[in-house]
């Protein structure tokens, strides 16, 4: 493992997750490093873990020294952890050696040294082949000889002796007061020196690494929280995950349609984060139970931890909104896990978190609501915890819901940590008017989305979720029932506007039927004139005729000449009038 | 691993027990020669006759420290009589070993 690059100290990692990735790569090869912190912070399981490790993912047997504890006991507290140190041990790889200076202060009646020590340890590494050592608590030793000057000079003598020895050893120390440790070995032990703590804040504890010191290596200097988890030790750098995760284009229905259309384009991205905050009651969970019912429709699975609500009640609660969980927690599509913030720290919600997803490898996970999170933590606590939880869940590809609560309408300083790591992110408020409130919901930011800028009402129905469009009007934006009269009002005008048409419509057709009549009447007048004048005409060419014939007649009567009659013949050629 | 058995000389102490020492050394280091040197003359002086001691050289045999938790070198073993008692040192000191012993003028035990 040493490495090419010139100047490199060469490392030994220690497998144990996270340790690696803080220290840059393990601890110094070849060389002691103090492993320092109060009691119960882990320090023994912390060295125990780099020997198994050791053995089991480098190949690298190790020889452990205990001052403290006895090897059945500690064989015996690693065993919950998958540590089988008695079959290490059965193989010829693990040297568990117990050394009880507990028998008070012994009589010193000359010169001594710590040959006996020396030649034990090499004894075992020389049987196993050790690589690594851990000697646990090697200040019990001053416990034992009342003239330390002597003690110093041989631990100095010890910590070299290893050193020629070439093997990477861990020395563990309890931390004193206003030191590292309590007899300030840290003095000897000055490659690298990683301190572990172990803190209260209000009521929740949570361990924490330092590496306070890699000589010759660079290292992350923060105080990374670890846990100490069924399966070891496990250190949770921030910067661990990195962001580096690959993206998809892939996009995943919220379970509303109309909220789909509102992020354009039929939903969210897969393995994005969304955030929904909103005040009490604005219908996040319902959102949240809705995303999950799609999911589950869509047959992938979802993951929901609820920190309010029991499976049970959720369950009774969303089917009163169309929302049926049951069948999908049935058919193991649909998980719960639920629980109060409070029952875990952080960082153990987080691995408690990892580890289920892990294990169930959901498409959708739901955190309802990440606001209570906040009992557990301060701010800054929690927003680190959801990063690396974002962080882990966008490297899995896992799309993410989380919501929020608001105790204003005004977003929290936390809400606006966790806006940052989030994708989407969609808020419900309720809007107060006409004496009632009414929920709307607005997408705020979505990344990489046309969204819509617009305000929609969030109607919570039989069937789930719809959204509805809001009024704008002088009186700003209408829900509910303003809502609905406006609807109504627009309707009744559409009505009015309706029935003057057709009144319209008849009044012209009776317009027109008015005036067809008149005209036949004139006709008939005219007919009637037409008739009376021929008839007329008719009477007078009679009597030309007759006149005529009394002309002639008188005229043969006077022996007078005839006259060709030349009007006559032209009155009864003409046509007056259409019968 | 060697045994001596010393066989004369009084005790000021009055009882006829049998002394059973174990001395844990590393080689032939000055420290371990001294203790043996100074750990003779102490049982000649006070335990004449009835004292076994046993050396255990801890370079030849490194697993026998495992037994009584030696650390130190030399460590003096009081193995019998009961309780077992520990002291370390050269034993150049005399009246501390005697007091480690218990067999300091006037004390039983």
């Amino acid at each position: 493992m040493i490495s090419a690059r010139m100047g490199e100290l060469p490392k030994a990692p220690t497998g144990i997750s996270g340790l690696d990735e803080v220290t840059g790569g393990g601890l110094p090869r070849g060389r002691p490093t103090l492993v320092c912190g109060p009691a119960g912070c882990g320090k023994t399981l912390l060295a125990m873990e780099f020997l198994v490790r050791g053995i089991t993912e480098f190949d690298e047997p190790g020889v452990f020294v205990a001052f403290e504890e006895s090897a059945a006991d500690l064989v015996a507290n690693v065993a919950s952890l998958g540590f089988d140190l008695a079959r290490y041990e059965a193989d010829g790889q693990l040297i568990v050696d117990h050394i009880s200076v507990a028998g008070g202060e012994l009589e010193e009646t000359g010169d001594w040294d710590l040959d006996g020590l020396l030649l034990r340890l090499g004894a075992a590494i020389d049987t196993v082949g050790a690589k690594r050592v851990v000697l646990d608590t090697i200040e019990t030793l001053f416990g034992a000889f009342s003239n330390t000057a002597v003690l110093r000079a041989e631990l100095r003598r010890l910590f070299g002796w290893l050193k020629d020895r070439g093997v990477t050893a861990v020395i563990t120390g309890e931390r004193g007061d206003g030191s590292l440790t309590r007899y300030g070995i840290e003095e000897y032990v000055s490659d690298c020196v990683i301190v572990l703590d172990h803190r209260v804040t209000e009521q929740t504890s949570t361990r924490r690494l330092r590496i306070l010191k890699y000589r010759g290596s660079l290292h992350g200097t923060n105080e990374y929280p670890f846990l100490i988890g069924e399966s070891g030790v496990s250190v949770l750098p921030v910067t661990s995950h990195g962001l580096r995760h690959d993206v998809s284009s892939e996009r995943v229905s919220t379970g509303v349609d109309r909220l789909d259309a509102m992020l354009g384009d039929g939903g969210v991205y897969k393995g994005s984060t969304v955030l929904v905050t909103g005040t009490a009651g604005t219908g996040k969970s319902t959102l949240a139970a809705q995303f999950c019912d799609a999911t589950c429709r869509r047959g992938e699975r979802a993951l929901y931890f609820a920190f309010e609500e029991s499976q049970a009640e959720i369950i009774r609660n969303m089917s009163s909104v169309g929302i049926h969980l049951k069948p999908w927690v049935d058919a193991g599509l649909l998980q719960f896990h639920c629980f109060r913030p409070s029952l875990l720290g952080l960082e153990a919600h987080l691995f408690a978190m990892q580890k289920s997803v892990g294990e169930f490898d959901p498409s959708v996970v739901v955190k309802d609501p990440v606001s209570d999170l906040l009992r557990v933590g301060s701010d800054a606590d929690v927003s680190a915890m959801l990063t690396r939880q974002v962080d882990f869940l966008k490297t899995r590809g896992v799309t993410a819901l989380f919501t929020s609560l608001n105790s204003a309408v005004q977003p929290t300083m936390a809400d606006q940590h966790i806006a940052s790591l989030v994708d989407t992110w969609i808020l419900v408020k309720t809007m107060e008017g006409n004496g009632e409130h009414n929920r709307v919901v607005y997408v705020l930011k979505s990344r990489g989305m046309a969204h819509s800028n617009q305000i929609r009402e969030f109607l919570l129905t039989g069937q789930g979720i719809e959204l509805a469009d809001v009024y704008v009007g002088p009186q700003g934006v209408l829900t509910g029932s303003a809502r609905q009269a406006q609807e109504a009002q627009e309707l009744s005008d559409g009505t009015a506007r309706l029935e003057d048409l057709a009144q319209r419509r008849v009044n012209l057709e009776r317009r027109r039927e008015g005036v067809e009549a008149q005209t036949a009447a004139l006709w008939r007048e005219f007919e009637d004139e037409a008739d009376s004048v021929r008839r007329l005409l008719s009477h007078d060419s009679t009597g030309v005729d007759d006149r005529a014939g009394q002309r002639a007649e008188q005229g043969r009567l006077r022996r007078a000449d005839v006259a060709e009659p030349a009007y006559a013949a032209h009155g009864r050629d003409s046509d007056v009038g259409g019968s | 691993m060697t045994a001596i058995d010393g066989a004369h000389a009084v005790s000021p102490i009055a009882d006829e027990e049998v002394w059973h020492l174990c001395l844990y050394i590393a080689g032939q280091s000055p420290k371990s020669l001294r203790a043996f040197a100074n750990l003779t003359t102490l049982c000649e002086e006070h335990l004449a006759g009835r004292y076994e001691i046993e050396i255990i050289d801890l370079v030849e045999h490194p697993s026998l420290a495992q037994s009584d938790d030696i650390v130190a070198i030399p460590t003096l073993v009081r193995r019998l009589p009961a309780p077992l008692r520990k002291i370390i040192g050269d034993l150049s000191n005399t009246e501390r070993a005697l007091v480690g012993l218990r067999l300091q003028p006037g004390s039983s035990r």
